[in-house]
């Protein structure tokens, strides 16, 4: 009975609009289909990804596999690309110094960014100022605060060394001695003009750019901490550390995976700042896969070569973030 | 299992005091419900006996020891959360054994308490998962185990029913008292339910604004409250107030409500009110001493008549609210004797249990 009333009161409804245009009519169904909506809602993001992602991806992809040089059509080679480079010193110092910078960079922002989280996440005057403060590194254009770090590690006129020497002569007007005239003064280290001292200098002007991501995504994970599970560890009979090792440490972990991965992703891929501070000197001390393929592909024109540098971070990266993904799922079970 | 007395407790937050000045102790194995309406001070109070919260004045001992200046660890204390509390990345197993594997008892010796107490909750299934698997009531069941494993000086209980649905709490509650019961030990629980206060405990301290107002067993409470925001506190639907006159009528007293009502004091309250007489107080009485007309079952009941305002029928009782001078007052009375709303009807009142209270000291006299 409700069945055929229904369907007869949708007649009359679709009978009174039959006189309004029918291609509109057509769209406006077909709109108010979610389905058929979710699909259209979706192209221009599609569109983008294939024209910026997609198709340049396969590109050089492709590229991998010829002999392409500047100008000029390059012919397919199969893994010729591949080979040499894994042949090549060049490549596997890039390599390893990739490796060496991320997983050291990563994990010295992961624990600095830890501490101020916790910092931060107490009450104190001006607090919130502080907090909004701590993003000044991350907002500032790469480029821009790498050019700083340019100057302050300047081989000649580095501020570090200049402070450096400030407190050798402090210390000797202090203990009165009179070392100054046997030693000269303190000289401080040629930044990135050594090769001893490069990869740290990049090392630090990278955490200094990071770490306020880590910290301020540490901050948030942190303040979703219920508080009565601090009373509970306490009354539990918890210290200080056992109250972080056991309650915060397990608390925010999906967080701080996440964001963990995703730094050391960008840390992988960094560019700009090598690029600026060393061009991946001194003698390819501090030489990336980033600053290698582009090296090979736009000084040398080497397309085809550099593009089968680039794509060696892919692998690693998989693998990276497929362990993230599997665990993000477990958790997500759980 | 201890006493624990409190001593001229203080607790302010800056400017603002939060806890003025309690004086109480804690017999042992005593159930203890401190009860009042939010921001009275109970929970700091609560809190400051675990030690989570710093003591501004006074003094706090469990069994002989002062701890004001104690860590909670150290205070041999275990406490039930509203929320629960419960860890989210360990298993009911760990979260109740958490506490005793930090202070390192023997893992046997833990086994043993977990399941003793996984046995007295009925969660023995449940050990393995985690909370985000248990419902409501098991979450709670598994915070009373992280208590009971402790085998503490005393258990603090933080409101922990006021997570729960209407039917769940009125279970919990029945075993939280089975629990206490079985587990003879100091407790202290706070709620802003007066009916937990009631069914729950040894003795019941009612707070408001930071003081004690009173401290008696549920009966007692109920029949002769202290003052009046004890008297509306306690008991629902509450205790009516109306303002009335106290004068002389030749051989006894008589309280006038209003023109037409006017009661008379029972003989043997003349001595307490005498001296009150011809001046304003406050009259109180409970609903279920205000009824429709009955036979008289002892020489206080009066009676009187008023027009119903409106009627509110609970099934076993009808709830009759009418205005008397200014007042809404409600009487409980049996739900085929009522009068439809804007009728006349007749109502007997027990004066044997009639309160007056002074409205200069909201004392009740």
């Amino acid at each position: 009975m409700a069945d055929t009333s229904a369907a007869t009161a949708r007649a009359r409804v679709s009978a009174s609009r039959a006189g309004e245009k029918s291609r509109t009519s057509w769209l406006t169904t077909q709109l108010e289909d979610e389905r058929v909506l979710g699909y259209v809602l979706l192209v221009p993001a599609f569109l983008l990804i294939i024209v910026f992602i997609a198709y340049p991806f396969a590109l050089g992809v492709w590229m991998a596999l010829t002999d392409k040089v500047v100008g000029q059509p390059g012919s397919f080679v199969g893994l010729a690309n591949f080979a040499k480079l894994l042949d090549s010193d060049i490549f596997r110092t890039a390599a390893w110094n990739t490796v060496f910078f991320t997983v050291v960079a990563t994990a010295i922002k992961a624990a600095l960014g830890m501490w101020l989280a916790v910092l931060l996440n107490r009450k104190f005057r001006l607090s919130r100022v502080t907090r909004a403060a701590v993003l000044l590194p991350f907002i500032v254009p790469t480029v821009l605060s790498t050019l700083v770090w340019l100057w302050m590690l300047d081989g000649t006129f580095s501020v570090f060394n200049w402070i450096l020497r400030w407190l050798w002569d402090l210390e000797l007007s202090v203990f009165g001695l009179v070392v100054k005239e046997d030693f000269g003064y303190i000289r401080g280290p040629n930044w990135l003009g050594d090769p001893a001292w490069a990869m740290g200098s990049i090392i630090m002007a990278n955490v200094w750019r990071g770490l306020p991501f880590f910290a301020i995504s540490f901050l948030a994970a942190l303040q979703t901490v219920p508080t009565e599970l601090y009373d509970a560890a306490e009354i539990d009979g918890a210290s200080g550390w056992r109250k972080f090792w056991n309650v915060t440490l397990p608390m925010i972990k999906p967080v701080a995976i996440v964001v963990v991965v995703f730094s050391f992703v960008v840390t992988f891929a960094d560019f700009q700042l090598v690029y600026v501070l060393t061009r991946g000197g001194p003698y390819n001390s501090t030489h990336l896969l980033a600053t290698l393929a582009y090296q090979i592909s736009m000084h040398a024109g080497n397309l085809g070569e550099g593009a089968a540098t680039a794509l060696f971070m892919v692998p690693l990266l998989f693998v990276v973030i497929v362990l993230q993904l599997t665990y993000l799922r477990r958790i997500g079970v759980d | 299992m201890a006493q624990i007395l409190i001593k001229d407790l203080y607790k302010s937050y800056g400017e603002t005091p939060a806890v003025r000045g309690i004086n109480l102790t804690i017999d042992e194995n005593e159930f203890v419900v401190l009860v009042g309406p939010s921001g009275c001070g109970k929970t700091t109070t609560l809190r400051m006996i675990a030690g989570l919260e710093h003591i501004t004045a006074g003094e706090i001992y469990i069994g002989e020891r002062l701890i004001n200046d104690v860590p909670p660890r150290d205070r041999d204390i275990a406490m039930v959360f509203q929320n629960y509390a419960l860890y989210p990345h360990m298993t009911v197993h760990e979260n109740m054994s958490f506490g005793l594997r930090l202070r390192k008892l023997p893992k046997d010796e833990i086994g043993r308490r977990v399941r003793e107490a996984a046995e007295i909750l009925d969660i023995g299934e449940l050990l393995d998962r985690r909370p985000k698997q248990l419902s409501g009531g098991q979450r709670q069941r598994v915070a009373m185990g992280r208590a009971i494993v402790r085998n503490p000086d005393a258990f603090l209980f933080d409101e922990p029913l006021s997570n729960l649905d209407a039917k769940l709490r009125v279970q919990m509650r029945t075993e939280i008292k089975l629990i206490h019961q079985r587990v003879r030990t100091t407790v202290v629980y706070v709620t802003h339910d007066q009916v937990e206060a009631m069914t729950l405990a040894d003795r019941i301290v009612v707070m408001n604004d930071g003081v004690v107002e009173q401290v008696a067993p549920p009966q007692e409470m109920y029949d002769h409250p202290a003052t009046r925001f004890v008297a509306g506190f306690i008991g629902s639907p509450a205790m009516n107030f109306l303002p009335c006159k106290l004068t002389g009528n030749g051989s006894g007293l008589s309280v006038i409500l209003s023109d037409g009502i006017r009661l008379n004091v029972p003989a043997n309250r003349e001595s307490r009110y005498r001296d009150y007489a011809d001046r304003d107080l406050m009259f109180g009485i409970r609903p279920e001493h205000l009824t429709e007309q009955r036979q008289h079952t002892n020489a206080e009941q009066q009676d009187f008549t008023c027009k119903v305002g409106v009627l509110e029928p609970m099934g076993i009782d009808t709830m009759v609210f009418m205005n008397i001078e200014g007042a809404d007052v409600c009487a409980r009375a049996a739900p085929r004797s009522v009068k439809g709303p804007g009728e006349d009807m007749m109502f007997t009142i027990d004066m044997q249990n009639m309160h007056l209270i002074d409205p200069e000291s909201d004392r009740i006299l």
